[in-house]
């Protein structure tokens, strides 16, 4: 009797968790967005699959980088630094890819992929160091980060410096082609639907970290200690580990990223992914992760870099189109989140007229 | 009998700098016993468990404050941090979690996130955790202050579930009745030492409190008058009615132009509490409140300096004195708030103060500019008082003005209350001393876990009155 009602009350299905339900708010946004798009935008080519494409080229490394911060922002921390560690990485993997000398395309390409990964590397274990070992504010960390990640930037190169390497050069035009998803030009020639590279690498950066978190002691770990340091401490985690281990995945998936965005854009410069760590903390803020930590996932955040990018598709083909337009909309959008965000997360314990599925109690008392 | 201890422990001491925590403690749990711990704050008990809990041998400790993560599941708040294995299997907790939870009788849900139960589902799954991790001793830290009646009641239930399992409980918590609805048997410690181990039912409540507060029940010696006490006037000064703060629970409480009267109870009943409400210290919740016969609204402590009402707290150090500030700077301090920061006080005139009130308490300082921290404990309790003093208040309120000062200043102290009485001014007083209150006070209100359980005047002032009734229960 009591083993079957163990069974149904473990089958029972449970009200949305916090995170999932803001999840689920970004994702809806998103399709709702891009319907609307398609509807009332249809002939700037939103109705063909290659701009859904493009939007995945265009920002692949912006979706490694909110991937990682995510995950430093669910163990309540913060990572300003991302944005500088693909500035300097893009540089120093140009000059490398140029300068190398070594015949093998295959092993040159090689090397300057763990010069990437190494660099996000020494970043990470560095900040991470600070951050978890001597309890240094991680926002003043990744701040000196940054600053430093940029600096050593302008050291290596004042002027942009463009990729030669011949080798390097084929692997940015190579596209995956998917025919089906394609459309006939007027000549009557059919176009394949093109994804880069980069874009499939950062697909799999959000599959890979989503397990991580989802399913491995690691991830649970760091959902424990953004959700309560102190319980974190009491229930047996390594906090420190935890803590400097999402430091060191936020910067190789940093490095990793600017090896991406070289791949996309084969040119070093100095202002490289300027700014491009506002974008990831607001890509994850909409996502539905919390700053306050323990709350967020890796598929939101995919679903707010690609709420934002389509905001800024679509400011950029409506009359509308200068830059600072995109920017207030984008802000616009941020503030809107954040409200509904707060809404919904403090309506949910209260008795207000929400669905079933949105409501939080106690459980009924089984007298 | 003494076989079956699952836990002893002989001569525990613990230093802390310039106290005895614990002074040759000992301690014994049986298998299968719900041990109560008893004494006020400060008595040690903390500092016991603390002790037990680095054990780490078998012991689980549960505290007040829940340690459980409130993001994640309730399978997951109880496996996390315990499983080696690298990868999570959900299923596989969910179903272990499921078999626990439901063994103990536990209305939660595995999949359940712990920020949707109440408090009272929360401490159970921490206590399920620690019972899965095999314990053979548990420790309670006040596991039910947070709670309400019947969450109480399935906490004792499972409580007792687990005592016939054999678990050994240790139950500390300050709530007398729950002490004999649940224990088995009581240790009482005061000021780091043991006072004695009783099983339930050799003790009665009253000898428990008196026991607690190292007091021998038939010891009512007459106590030598400082002064004539003050009943007060008929004009009612300060009237609140169902005053609630964040940390206290709504009581009634007035007191007359002239009148000194004092809140009782153990430590930790609530005393500090409710006058803390009274000023507006900790956030006021709920309550109409009159003074001199006109509603006013009290919400933090300039409204109540503003309406006359002064507060002396019981945390010298924490609350009163600003440390690196000179005696006179301390002293002026709340007139110039009260005065606001746009019209400061001429230093002639600040001086003029100083000097006044250093000689009508005979503050012994070297000079107005020492730094208040080179006093004395009892001449910074009166630089204190002489700050409140000085705002010439109507009402004062004295929140233990008399811990840690020698017997010489406390004499004054009292004396000083009796003699502000007499100039009219309406005074609570507060003291872990029922001497003390009974000497000064013409009215004592009783309190016992947070609610005002008697009134005390006239011929019930004496020592075994105002005891049983902090007691309650059997007379």
């Amino acid at each position: 009797m009591s083993a079957v009602k163990t069974e149904r009350a473990a089958k029972r299905r449970e009200p949305l968790t916090n995170t999932s339900l803001l999840m689920l708010i970004s994702v809806c946004i998103f399709f709702f967005m891009y319907a609307a798009a398609i509807i009332f935008m249809g002939d700037s080519g939103f109705t063909k699959p290659q701009m859904f494409f493009d939007l995945l080229n265009d920002n692949a490394y912006l979706i490694i980088i909110a991937c990682s911060l995510t995950i430093v922002m669910i163990g309540g921390g913060i990572n300003i630094s991302v944005g500088g560690v693909i500035g300097l990485t893009v540089m120093a993997c140009a000059l490398f890819l140029n300068g190398n000398g070594i015949e093998n395309s295959f092993l040159s390409i090689l090397l300057t992929l763990l010069l990437a990964l190494g660099i996000g590397l020494a970043f990470g274990v560095g900040q991470g160091f600070l951050v978890s070992y001597l309890d240094i504010q991680p926002f003043i960390v990744t701040l000196a980060g940054m600053f430093l990640s940029r600096g050593l930037t302008t050291i290596l190169s004042v002027n942009p410096v463009k990729v030669t390497h011949a080798g390097f050069l084929e692997l940015v035009k190579t596209k995956i082609k998917i025919p089906w998803l394609g459309y006939t030009a007027q000549n009557g020639n059919l176009i394949p639907a093109k994804l880069e590279i980069g874009a499939v690498v950062a697909l799999c950066v959000v599959v890979l970290m989503y397990v991580l978190l989802r399913y491995m002691r690691l991830g649970r770990h760091i959902y424990a200690l953004g959700g309560n340091q102190q319980s974190a401490l009491m229930l047996g985690i390594n906090v420190r580990r935890a803590r400097f281990s999402s430091y060191v995945i936020s910067g190789v998936l940093s490095g990793l990223a600017g090896f991406i965005f070289l791949m996309h854009k084969p040119t070093g410069n100095a202002s490289v992914a300027m700014r491009s760590e506002m974008d990831a903390i607001a890509a994850s803020i909409i996502g539905g992760t919390l700053l306050t930590g323990g709350v967020g996932n890796v598929i939101g955040t995919f679903f707010g870099v690609m709420i934002l990018a389509t905001i800024q598709k679509i400011i950029g083909l409506s009359p509308l189109k200068e830059s600072y337009w995109q920017d207030m909309t984008s802000g616009a959008m941020l503030g809107f989140f954040i409200l509904l965000q707060s809404v919904v997360l403090s309506s949910r314990g209260k008795k207000m007229k929400l669905p079933d599925w949105m409501k939080i109690g106690a459980p009924k008392k089984t007298a | 009998m003494q076989n079956d201890a699952v836990l002893t422990m002989r001569g525990i001491c613990k230093r802390f700098p310039g106290t005895m925590a614990l002074n040759h403690v000992d301690f014994t749990l049986r298998k299968g016993e719900i041990h109560a711990l008893m004494g006020e704050n400060g008595a040690g008990k903390s500092t016991l468990i603390k002790v037990l809990d680095a054990q780490n041998a078998g012991i689980s400790t549960v505290y007040q404050e829940i340690t459980l993560c409130p993001n994640l599941t309730v399978a997951e708040n109880m496996f996390i941090g315990r499983d080696p294995g690298k990868s999570v299997h959900w299923k596989e907790y969910e179903k272990r979690a499921a078999a626990i939870l439901d063994g103990l009788g536990i209305p939660a849900r595995p999949r359940q996130e712990l920020s949707r139960c109440s408090l009272a589902v929360q401490q159970m799954v921490a206590i399920a955790r620690a019972v899965d991790m095999k314990c053979k001793v548990l420790i309670l830290d006040e596991p039910t202050s947070s709670l309400d009646e019947k969450e109480v009641e399935m906490l004792f239930k499972l409580m007792r579930d687990l005592r016939a399992r054999g678990v050994g409980i240790i139950f500390v918590t300050h709530f007398l009745e729950q002490v004999y609805e649940v224990s088995d048997r009581i240790t009482v410690l005061r000021n780091g030492e043991l006072v004695g181990e009783y099983a339930v039912a050799d003790l009665p409540q009253v000898e428990l409190v008196a026991k607690m507060m190292g007091k021998d029940l038939n010891d009512l010696a007459d106590l030598e008058q400082v002064g004539q006490k003050s009943l007060g006037g008929q004009e009612v000064v300060y009237d609140a009615r169902g005053l609630s703060s964040s940390e206290s629970r709504p009581f009634d409480f007035s007191i007359r132009c002239g009148e000194v009267n004092g809140f009782t109870g153990l430590l930790g009943s609530g005393r500090s509490e409710s006058v803390r409400a009274v000023f507006g210290a900790d956030r006021v919740t709920g309550g109409k409140v009159q003074i001199k016969g006109k509603t006013v609204k009290i919400s933090k402590p300039h409204d109540a300096m503003t309406h006359g009402i002064g507060y002396l707290p019981e945390d010298r150090k924490r609350d009163g004195i600003i440390a690196d500030l000179s005696v006179r700077e301390n002293i002026i301090l709340a007139l110039q708030v009260m005065k606001g920061f746009f019209h400061p006080m001429s230093r002639s005139q600040m001086e003029k103060f100083a000097d006044e009130y250093i000689q009508a308490l005979q503050i012994k300082t070297a000079s107005q500019d020492t730094p208040i921290k080179s006093l004395s404990g009892g001449n910074q309790q009166k630089v204190i008082l002489a700050r409140w003093l000085l705002t010439h208040p109507d009402y004062l309120i004295l929140d233990e003005p008399t811990r840690g000062i020698d017997v010489g200043t406390k004499l004054e102290i009292q004396k000083l209350v009796l003699k502000l009485a007499e100039e009219n001014m309406s005074v609570t007083f507060i003291s872990s001393e029922i001497e003390e209150m009974l000497r000064v006070c013409s009215r004592l209100i009783v309190m016992r876990d947070r609610k005002i359980v008697g009134e005390l005047s006239g011929d019930d002032l004496t020592q075994g009155h105002v005891m049983k009734t902090i007691a309650g229960g059997e007379q």
